[in-house]
């Protein structure tokens, strides 16, 4: 498998919403391209007749009744907010 | 008042101290204050520090990455520095309701991802046996807690290994539950379809004991179901046991000499208690878990860590716009294990590679359930070591991601089936612990425990690091 090139790891960065510096756009394009390679050995087996497996337990969907209960109160939901504004999240223009 | 031994005190017998008026819940809870003021500078086990002077239950640890309301809950990660949660985790409100008592937060990788705890933002946790050495990981903290006399119990989390790797490094009990026996709601979100919550204890009864609290089905994770009631183990034989050794797991490249010894002596002991033991196969779990693994948990975890976008908890970093703002937290605020799984996620599920990588992950996830399966079908468990090395220096391993994930290639591929278990310490080798990994079909903790506490007991394995004992 041929190295990861710098344009696929700021294309990979901007759509995870990392802002990278120089140095860790240098080391990550190193260590994706080796990590890369050791797990695309996965395509190696002949998985044609295989199904995927997504949840480890064979159960069906699970339904919860739908009825209110307690929840969070709006003090509480915003004891953590870096910026409050009344009962919204304050953020920066688009 | 009797003395408290933290060292030695298991939960159960804490719980006959306490019930017995012999030591009062304060007077337990100082023993272990004490300790972590005698030793946790030098072990950095805790994150943060309760301080309940009206406690009256058994005390417990909670790893960082577990809710506690009112308590910081960091995940061992920059971003959540100051974050306070507002709600418990189902877990710790179960724990609670069974009147134990917060004696604090446990060191972690950050968010999870490690195996030494050296990804902590907060600095790496020191392993009781040789503080030059690492605890393991993620779950080091928990495991060096209990180790050390600093916790009679806690609790871990474990997606590839993080509950038992540490307890083998450390020596002591672990057990990864069955995937949706234990809620995971209020628990910060690595790959959710691995991600479970386990107890890490002294022996296989405490272990059993704690996990009896924690499981069940929870209304709030839809991904749990209803349990086999707990039986606490008594049995010291293995008569009929069904004992099966994967030759890959014990046979796998680096598995160091020491190690192989104490687990083929542990086999031998197995087979005088009664178990009946025969070699097996697992040759594409193991060959292709890891690998699996590497795909599958930074995919999930790409997406779960979407969420810490400096808007309505965690840090925020000023920018110019909002994707400005974003894109410079995540830069601030994560590490760079999680920079480097989520890019891996975030690129394994890019369009035009999402079939080739997460996709196949998937279908090779089914062949090594499968595999799992049709062992079951001829054995009640399968033994082998649960970390190739014993505990290996701090920063040996931090400049190598590959070298460092390789320490999880003989619990990975059962979590990836979703396995059930447990670590117990089987011996030393050159002074440090060995872990002994026994893992069941799914919904098999009972057996798990039986068989691990008749181990223990032929085993006689003294949890004590050699440098405490007096």
């Amino acid at each position: 498998m041929a190295k990861i090139s710098k344009e696929e790891v700021l294309h990979v960065a901007r759509l995870a919403r990392l802002e990278l510096g120089d140095d860790e756009i240098v080391r990550l394009q190193e260590q994706l391209s080796d990590i890369l390679q050791a797990v695309s050995r996965v395509s190696e087996l002949d998985l044609s007749d295989v199904p995927p497996t997504a949840h480890p337990l064979d159960v069906q969907n699970a339904w919860a009744e739908d009825v209110p209960h307690e929840s969070l109160s709006a003090d509480e939901a915003f004891a953590n907010a870096p910026d409050r504004h009344d009962d919204h999240f304050r953020v920066p223009p688009a | 008042m009797t003395a408290v031994d933290t060292f030695t005190l298991t939960a159960e017998e804490a719980k006959r101290l306490l019930e017995a008026g012999e030591v009062s819940g304060a007077e337990l809870y100082q023993a272990y204050l004490a300790a972590i003021g005698e030793r946790d500078p030098e072990l950095h086990a805790y994150l943060h520090v309760c301080d309940s002077p009206a406690a009256e239950g058994i005390p417990i640890a909670i790893k960082d990455v577990i809710s506690t309301k009112g308590v910081p809950t960091t995940a061992g990660s920059k971003i959540l520095e100051h974050y306070v949660p507002v709600f418990d985790a189902t877990v710790t409100a179960r724990c609670k309701a069974h009147g134990l008592v917060l004696l604090g937060k446990t060191n972690t990788d950050e968010f999870a991802m490690g195996s030494s705890t050296e990804n902590s933002a907060y600095g790496p946790t020191h392993n009781p046996w040789d503080p030059t050495r690492v605890p393991g990981g993620s779950g080091g903290g928990s495991a060096a807690a209990v180790t050390a006399g600093l916790a009679p119990w806690a609790l871990g989390s474990d997606t590839g290994g993080s509950i038992k790797q540490p307890s083998a490094l450390c020596g002591n009990v672990g057990l990864r539950p069955t995937y949706g026996t234990v809620s995971r709601y209020g628990v910060v979100a690595f790959a959710s379809s691995l991600d479970q919550v386990g107890p890490v204890a002294k022996n296989v009864r405490d272990c059993a004991l704690l996990y009896s609290v924690i499981a069940g089905r929870d209304d709030n994770d839809l991904t749990t179901v209803e349990v086999p009631e707990v039986e606490l183990p008594t049995a010291q034989d293995l008569a009929g046991v069904r004992v099966g050794v994967p030759r890959e797991l014990n046979d796998a490249e680096g598995i160091e000499p020491g190690v192989r010894d104490a687990v083929q002596r542990a086999i031998r002991l197995a087979e005088s208690l009664g178990a009946e033991v025969d070699e097996c196969s697992l040759p594409r779990s193991v060959e292709y878990g890891l690998a699996c693994y590497y795909l599958i948990a930074p995919a999930e975890a790409s997406s779960n860590l979407a969420r810490y976008d400096g808007v309505r908890y965690g840090l925020r970093e000023q920018g110019a716009d909002f994707r400005a703002m974003v894109m410079k937290t995540r830069d601030a605020g994560l590490g760079d294990e999680p920079k480097r799984r989520i890019m891996l996620g975030t690129y394994a599920l890019s369009s035009g590679y999402y079939d080739a990588y997460y996709g196949t992950a998937q279908k090779v996830r089914t062949v090594i359930k499968r595999e799992h399966d049709a062992a079951f079908e001829r054995f009640d468990v399968l033994l082998s070591p649960t970390s190739p090395t014993v505990a290996f220096p701090l920063g040996a391993k931090v400049g190598d991601p590959l070298a460092m994930y390789l320490n999880d290639l003989l619990t990975i591929p059962s979590c990836m089936a979703g396995l059930p278990g447990l670590n117990i310490p089987c011996g030393l080798s050159e002074g440090l612990p060995v872990g002994l990994q026994l893992v069941g079909a799914q919904f098999s903790e009972n057996t798990l425990f039986r068989v691990g506490h008749a181990l223990e007991g032929a085993l006689g394995f003294d949890a004590v690091p050699t440098r405490f004992r007096r």
